[in-house]
């Protein structure tokens, strides 16, 4: 789960890790209020206006703009950042509109550096990432200078040791902002490091991390995602999270308890397991056809969890042709069948379907498909199935 | 021989008495695992399926009934905690089911297993079966046949499809491991191929992979340098978009890395064959082995 950089920073300054002053604004006259009272409140005539998406790059994209002549000045800016169609390198051609904003105080900036937290998966750990290469983009650093990158993992039983810290300050080259400096990145790396486990995290970033022209470490921006497995420790996250930044169709799937995300092709899918379904969309290009989702219903989906799903596939309307594919483990053949049956009945099957049934119950379930009236396809493997959906599909 | 579980495997079931747990651990004992003892806290002293003993811990099950494997339902939230308590209990295997384990939490766990002799497949995983000897875990048994091909996946539906095609072909398999889809977990690619490499019953070995992670990079590296028995492989996720997480909570491409292209590519370059569709596993692995 993603959250926006001011919610992220409203838990950076619940730990204690140093941010600059600033509000949320949802109104361009929220945001000319917000200026006003950050320019009374810090005699910094200077403040940043910030698109609030989900995702990076915002900045190149033309989503963080710096007002320098007050609040009106802000204002002006608030009106051409709010509702434009932010395009960076992560939203795709697409873009997405801008719905909150951000106004911060302006900052002196001597130097921009990058901190991040990640979960390791090879080393199993927390690994905490420096850089002095602040403020670009770090795939584009990893990828073209990597020895530019210093890398700590946290031992998990002890949290970032001081020696740790140390290590990325003085790799960083802090010394030459002053004692204060180095204490102060130490300070808010070790603070981080709690953070990132508490909240459980998936991923932390500030990117920049800025030392001021005073040489204080202040985090400029945050980025934080959440591991969603962890949801049940977090009842605070619902809140967290803006709907307006997601894929309606997803969040109704996940309401229900089913793994889906939407594609650009026109053949559905339905499956049980995660790997299953990954490869039913991979058979399908391979046979020469595009999958219009991913769509896993879980190990032991309910009649109703079965029905819900089909039936958010029968409402796309860029569906040509609709594949079952499935191989009951604990999944019964015969609770596939009731759920594509009700679904069928309550919104009518329009298109094309194709039907791969294996396991537990499988006569059943085909006997309950075959008695069920509905056009259907059978298939006897999954390549038959794929085959069959393609040229369903395109006639 | 087979690798890690056979007929003489003692299971304890934690959480044997909650629904799922319940349900598997009959699928188990009819496929002719021997499950032992049961765990649920506060129903020490009871009996499940009447001959069954269920103990209030792990350690209590173990001194009682000799278990050496522990086999995990427990939910989410207690589940970390769970594996913690099989391990301090000393069994030799754990095999832990439950989906949906925070990442923080098997962080800790792997760092307890660390200098412990336990090994610990999963979680969020389908199991471990050794064909006529012994099912520790939720796949459906009958697909099965004992025979001399050794299959490893981080998906549980897909392990059944590719079991099913060696079945159809007539081609047994020794040991088939779910590893699970988390992006922490247990035993991964190269300790499994450790075990199949030095397996005298095993022959070969299907890897079937997934995107997110580079996993199948580095058993691949492995493979390479170690392995004397042909692996063929598969890799889920050639077509799925970056940024999304696919299912697993493992299966994501983050930053541009863990692709599908790069892991096939890898693996070719060690010498794998990988097979064009997850239809064709079957037949790929047939045509490797019998060279």
């Amino acid at each position: 789960m993603k959250i926006h950089e001011y919610q992220g920073k409203q838990i950076f300054a619940r730990y204690g890790v140093p941010i600059p002053k600033g509000y949320p604004a949802m109104t361009v006259s929220d945001a000319e209020a917000a200026a006003e009272r950050l320019i009374k409140e810090t005699g910094i005539p200077v403040v940043v206006v910030k698109a609030q998406i989900h995702a990076g790059g915002r900045g190149k994209g033309g989503g963080v703009k710096v007002a320098k002549g007050g609040a009106k000045d802000a204002r002006a800016l608030a009106e051409k950042i709010l509702g434009m169609q932010l395009v960076t390198h992560q939203t795709g051609p697409g873009g997405q509109k801008v719905r909150r904003l951000y106004i911060e105080q302006g900052l002196e900036i001597e130097r921009e550096l990058y901190l991040g937290m990640v979960v390791d998966r090879e080393k199993r750990r927390v690994a905490m990432m420096a850089s002095t290469e602040g403020g670009v983009e770090i795939e584009k650093v990893a990828a073209e200078t990597p020895e530019k990158i210093l890398t700590v993992h946290i031992d998990p039983l002890l949290g970032l040791a001081g020696f740790q810290a140390r290590q990325l300050a003085y790799g960083l080259d802090l010394q030459r902002h002053g004692k204060e400096t180095v204490a102060g990145f130490v300070k808010l790396a070790t603070t981080l490091a709690t953070m990132f486990v508490k909240e459980d995290c998936s991923l932390c970033e500030i990117n920049p991390l800025i030392v001021t022209k005073k040489g204080e470490v202040v985090a400029l921006d945050a980025k934080i995602n959440f591991d969603d497995n962890a949801d049940f420790r977090h009842k605070e996250w619902p809140e967290l999270r803006d709907a307006d930044e997601e894929d309606p169709v997803e969040l109704e799937a996940k309401a229900a308890g089913l793994s889906y995300v939407s594609l650009d092709g026109n053949i559905g899918c339905l499956v049980n397991g995660a790997g299953l379904a990954m490869s039913t969309m991979d058979i399908i290009k391979h046979c020469g056809g595009t999958p219009a989702n991913f769509l896993d219903v879980g190990g032991s989906a309910t009649e109703e969890a079965v029905t819900k799903a089909f039936k958010i596939i029968l409402s796309s309307p860029k569906v040509k042709a609709i594949f079952v594919n499935i191989f009951g483990g604990i999944m019964k053949c015969d609770v596939i069948a009731a759920g594509v049956i009700n679904a069928s009945k309550q919104l009518g099957l329009k298109v094309p379907l194709v039907v791969r049934l294996e396991g537990t119950n499988v006569e059943l379930g085909r006997k309950m498909l075959a008695e069920s009236g509905l056009a259907i396809e059978g298939a006897t493997t999954m390549k038959d199935g794929a085959q069959k959906v393609v040229a369903a599909a395109s006639r | 021989m087979a690798i890690l579980v056979n007929k003489e495997t003692r299971v304890v079931v934690q959480g044997i008495t909650g629904g799922a747990g319940s349900f598997h651990a009959k699928q188990c004992r009819a496929y002719g695992t021997k499950i032992v003892a049961g765990v649920t806290p506060g129903r020490g002293g009871e009996m499940w399926e009447e001959d069954v003993p269920v103990f209030n811990t792990v350690k209590m099950a173990v001194l009682e009934t000799g278990a050496d494997c522990s086999l995990i339902f427990v939910p989410p939230p207690g589940a970390a905690e769970a594996i913690l308590e099989a391990v301090d209990a000393g069994v030799k295997l754990v095999v832990c089911i439950t989906e949906g384990i925070p990442t923080m939490d098997m962080i800790k766990v792997r760092r307890y297993l660390e200098g412990k002799p336990t090994r610990l497949i999963g979680p969020n995983c389908p199991g471990i079966i050794t064909p006529g000897e012994a099912k520790i875990g939720i796949m459906p048994g009958h697909v099965h046949k004992p025979g001399p091909i050794g299959v490893m996946s981080r998906s549980g539906t897909l392990t059944y499809e590719a079991v099913g095609q060696l079945t159809a072909l007539g081609i047994g398999q020794s040991t088939c491991v779910g590893l699970g889809g988390d992006p922490v977990g247990g035993m991964d690619f190269i300790d499994l191929l450790t075990e199949f490499n030095n397996d005298d019953k095993t022959e070969g070995v299907i890897m079937i992979g997934e995107i997110g992670g580079n996993a199948e990079e580095r058993a691949a590296a492995w493979i390479k340098a170690n392995m004397k028995k042909p692996v063929v492989a598969f890799i889920a996720g050639s077509t799925a978009p970056p940024g999304k997480r696919m299912g697993h909570a493992g299966a994501i491409i983050a930053g541009g890395k863990g692709t599908a292209k790069e892991k096939i590519a890898a693996l070719e370059a060690a010498g794998v064959k990988v097979a064009p569709t997850p239809a064709d596993m079957g037949d790929t692995l047939k045509a490797a082995w019998k060279k």
